[in-house]
């Protein structure tokens, strides 16, 4: 791909030379955009273009069997489209931007849509599935075995070919050993003549007029099995595995005449609310089985109006900032120190030094997260024993926070050392030296001229470091897990950051709540998003007066 | 330019690759479901997903189940996350046929129309322990098969305290006289850490006489009937109070799930309070123990465990119900394979017969089933989710020196308000 596009652009960039690349003379505009065939970019192209054509295909497969058609249509658009786009001599810059593009739309995109679709709808644990799953679940979880009735023992058999006849279900009764056969007419008694039985087992090995399914044979034809139902006088036989079968009665049914399931027991029924996407009884109790709904803005009201999730929500978000700015500064300060300190010619051994300073960079945050968590421990930690001390860190709101700001310290400063490095050696020597030679001190320089400069190349990393620990729920998770949390209040902790916290709403109650969660993550984004366009936009103006 | 060319090569190179392993496998499929009809090939195929530890303990059996009758039997470990994964895949259509999990899933899978309920014969069921059938039981129906139980114990150092003590408050009182001899610097190794652990504390809460929920008519817990913020659930947090860090000292929050067990086999305390999963730790350290029931406070209600159960369940949108029934309530029935999912993990089998057969070789089990006899049922209705974190949390805050009424209202408020 970048044999054959690069022709353009280097043909546009230095005319001149085109000429002597394709052997063809430029006549008109037109002519420009023929870019030179070599043989490596047709051959790129060709497996690029294949492999196009080959995953589209491998996709299309699963879209058919699910009869997914929309999606199905997508991708035959989307392929047609990148086939004529690339086959084509024209829409150079399409050319460029489409791949790009693509991947914007399915990894960026996409999440975000469905993230913020979701936050309209309840969806969450008990809420998961379409009304006609829920009602499917309830049916099935209210079979019961019909009191005293028969346990049989089971074989599966066949009249026809065992991978395609209809299924009968050859019943034995271990007790009275009569026989019986059984399909979706009813049940009829066999003469015990007929039937050959195992002793051990008392199932049916063999019958007369019927081929008896061994259970591989039976369990490729799984679901006849399960959907073949008995009709009794009590309610149904139905197979439990391919070995036995019970004679079982589902007590709730769904009534489509009054959107409802009827308990046949208890005459109890319970109405389908819409709203709540719950079959709910007169007196208010909820069946556990639900569907997804479409709640509208209730997520966004119970944000904002739920005085559990609004209430500490102000205190929350003034330590989320604390903690992202006091992380990103913190670190920054001290490893732009270092940088400085091992940019200064006089200093040896540099190398040295800088591979043990990054080297908390190089192990994985996961686990150091947990080490220092242990380490912060009252009467274990290493640093209470070290220094001789009895601070309990993570049970006082204050010393909480200062032990996870020096963990996000101790893991972050690699980072800011290591970027500040790059941008000082960047920085011209002369210009420090100027600035001496005009009889300024090291810190005058370093204020008037070093410390600008470095700040115009690394704002926008310390800006994508503000953001990221705005968000960094491993920090706390791993170490405080929010905590300590006020003895009248378990639900929002000192450390908590709103993600944690947020967390802790969605997932911590009653099964997950995906469709609370999306939105207070909306409501994070918008406030990172402001934040960030804030930043840049004050980066944009240094950039302008320092450039 | 370079570089995400090459990344796009690889990137489409891996999918086709993909692409080229999938179509293998499902072309592969194919025949052998159309060559059905000789037994040898036949057959569906059955896919269980367990834990790591167990996995590699069923996939013995698994292989025999599937080659006794003809079958592909795939046992796919997932590390991590069982549950939620198990919930996600089967909506998609893309889980199991059989997971195995503990018990206090059931209401979670349930409300999901995840797991369908096992029909078990009569005399099925009675070969189980009584406790084991009854966590299993949600709504009136048995949604699983148990094959393990598992429960807290005291376990004790025997070197430093020989005799099994009846009351917390003996138990304090050699713990304190070990610390004052230098012979132990803990009283009692029981995990609670910043948040706490609600699952550790509870014999002490019943003891105290605090209940999580009632139950109603049927036996079944009632989440309406809710016992933290009750007087009863202060008066157990008052006396839990005693034994904190501003009392006694025999609670305390440094003691966390991670060093809680090597803090106790490396001598440290004499008294651990944990489950048979700490047993390997301490016959690794050589630790002479031995193991008895959790003491209550004197005066007090009986300290009953949690007793969780260990069970297979038949997924409801599996791909082969049938065999996923056959394999969970005819196979999973035998003793065979309790006793190597025994020897796989410790826990006390669930199966009567199993139990019995590997009682005489490990004189433990007894001891902590003895000690969960008198044990309540993990509570597996949804609302049990709501429980754990601030219950945990109000414990933390107690143990730390808080108000006990104050902080167990507040947990107490927050439960309820999380319960639908």
């Amino acid at each position: 791909m970048s044999t054959s596009l690069s022709g353009p652009g280097s043909a546009q960039q230095t005319p001149g030379r085109e000429p002597v690349r394709s052997g063809l003379p430029r006549k008109s505009r037109t002519a420009r955009n023929h870019a030179p065939i070599t043989a490596t970019g047709l051959i790129v192209k060709v497996i690029l273009l294949g492999l196009v054509a080959g995953i589209a295909t491998w996709a299309a497969f699963p879209l058919i069997e699910a009869k997914e058609w929309l999606g199905l249509g997508v991708l035959a658009v989307t392929t047609a489209a990148l086939l004529y786009l690339y086959l084509t001599r024209r829409h150079i810059p399409a050319k460029y931007l489409v791949p790009g593009t693509l991947f914007l739309v399915a990894f960026q995109v996409i999440p975000v849509l469905y993230t913020a679709s979701t936050a309209f709808t309840n969806f969450g644990d008990g809420h998961r599935g379409t009304k006609d799953d829920a009602i499917v679940a309830i049916q099935t979880s209210s079979v019961k075995q019909v009191p005293g009735s028969t346990e049989y023992a089971l074989s599966v058999a066949t009249k026809g070919d065992p991978a395609t006849g209809p299924l009968v279900f050859l019943l034995s009764d271990p007790k009275t050993k009569q026989v019986y056969a059984g399909d979706a007419d009813g049940l009829r008694q066999l003469d015990a003549g007929q039937v050959t039985a195992s002793s051990l087992t008392g199932r049916i090995t063999a019958a007369e007029g019927y081929t008896v399914l061994n259970i591989g044979q039976a369990s490729v034809r799984s679901k006849d099995v399960t959907s073949l139902i008995v009709p009794t006088e009590g309610g149904a036989i139905r197979s439990t595995g391919l070995s036995r079968a019970y004679e079982g009665k589902a007590a709730r049914a769904y009534e489509a005449g009054c959107d409802c399931i009827r308990d046949g027991e208890s005459g109890r029924t319970w109405a389908a609310d819409e709203k709540t996407g719950s079959f709910v009884a007169a007196d208010g109790e909820r069946l556990t089985q639900g569907w997804k709904v479409n709640v509208g803005l209730k997520n966004f009201t119970r944000v904002l109006t739920d005085p559990n999730i609004s209430g500490p929500f102000f205190g929350t978000l003034a330590w989320n900032f604390a903690f992202a700015i006091g992380s990103t500064g913190l670190t920054f300060l001290l490893g732009m120190a270092i940088a400085l300190a091992l940019h200064s010619p006089r200093m040896r051994g540099t190398n040295l030094y800088r591979v043990l300073l990054i080297l908390p960079y190089a192990m994985p945050s996961f686990a150091m997260l947990l080490v220092w968590r242990d380490m912060f421990n009252t009467d274990f930690g290493l640093i209470n024993n070290l220094f001789g001390l009895n601070v309990d860190w993570f049970g006082e709101a204050w010393s909480a926070r200062i032990a996870v700001l020096l963990v996000q310290l101790w893991l972050g400063y690699p980072y800011m050392f290591l970027v500040a490095t790059g941008a000082l050696q960047a920085i011209p020597r002369e210009l420090t030296e100027a600035t001496s030679v005009d009889g300024a001190t090291p810190w005058q320089s370093f204020k008037a001229v070093t410390l600008p400069l470095l700040l115009v190349a690394i704002s926008p990393l310390l800006i994508a470091s503000f953001a990221y620990n705005f968000n960094n729920v491993n920090a706390i998770l791993f170490t405080t897990d929010g905590g300590p949390f006020p003895a009248d209040n378990p639900r929002n902790g000192a450390t908590d950051l709103l993600i944690t916290y947020t967390y802790r709403l969605a997932f911590g109650a009653q099964g997950a709540e995906f469709g609370l969660a999306a939105t207070v993550s909306i409501f994070i984004f918008a406030i990172v998003a402001i934040v960030s366009a804030i930043s840049f936009s004050r980066t944009r103006k240094q950039e302008e007066v320092y450039a | 330019m370079r570089i995400r060319t090459t990344g796009v090569v690889a990137v489409l190179g891996l999918a086709l690759a993909a692409s080229g392993c999938g179509n293998g496998s499902s072309s592969s499929d194919k025949p052998a479901a159309q060559n059905s009809a000789t037994p040898a090939a036949a057959g569906g195929k059955l896919v269980i997903w367990a834990d790591d530890k167990r996995t590699a303990a069923l996939k013995p059996f698994a292989e025999e189940f599937g080659k006794e009758n003809g079958v592909k039997v795939e046992v796919q470990a997932v590390s991590k996350d069982l549950q939620t994964n198990f919930v996600t895949a089967s909506q998609q259509g893309s889980g199991p046929d059989v997971v195995v999990g503990a018990h206090d899933w059931i209401g979670n899978l349930v409300q999901n129309g995840a797991i369908d309920p096992v029909q078990l014969a009569a005399e099925q069921k009675s070969g189980f322990n009584e406790t084991a059938i009854k966590a299993v039981t949600f709504n009136g129906q048995l949604y699983g098969v148990p094959y393990a139980t598992e429960n807290v114990a005291l376990i004790r150092n025997t070197e430093l305290a020989p005799q099994a003590p009846k009351t917390i408050e003996e138990l304090v009182a050699t713990g304190k006289q070990l610390k004052a001899q230098k012979k132990a610097s803990e009283i009692l190794c029981l995990q609670s850490g910043q948040n706490g652990d609600a699952y550790h504390i509870y014999p002490l809460y019943t003891s105290g006489g605090g209940y999580l929920f009632g139950t109603s008519a049927n036996g079944d817990y009632d989440p309406k009937d809710l016992g933290v913020g009750k007087p009863e659930s202060i008066a157990a947090f008052q006396k839990i109070a005693k034994l904190g860090e501003k009392g006694e000292g025999a609670l305390k929050r440094s003691i966390t799930p991670e060093n809680s067990i090597s803090t106790f086999t490396s001598k440290k305390c004499a008294f651990l309070v944990s489950g048979p999963w700490a047993i390997a730790d301490a016959k690794k350290a050589n630790i002479s123990y031995d193991i008895s029931p959790v003491p209550g406070f004197a005066g007090g209600k009986e300290a009953q465990p949690f007793v969780g159960v260990q069970a297979f369940y038949v997924a409801a949108k599996g791909k082969n119900k049938a065999l996923a029934q056959e394999f969970v309530s005819n196979y999973v029935t035998k003793p065979e394979l309790a006793v190597a999912l025994y020897k796989a993990e410790p826990r006390p089998p669930a199966l009567t017969a199993a139990f019995d057969q590997v009682k005489g070789e490990d004189a433990d089990l007894a001891k902590f089933a003895e000690a969960g006899k008198n044990g309540q049922v993990l509570p597996a209705i949804p609302a049990m989710a709501a429980i754990w974190d601030p219950f945990g949390k109000a414990e933390a805050a107690v143990i730390g020196g808080a108000d006990p009424a104050k902080t167990v209202t507040s947990a107490g408020k927050a439960i309820q308000g999380q319960i639908k």
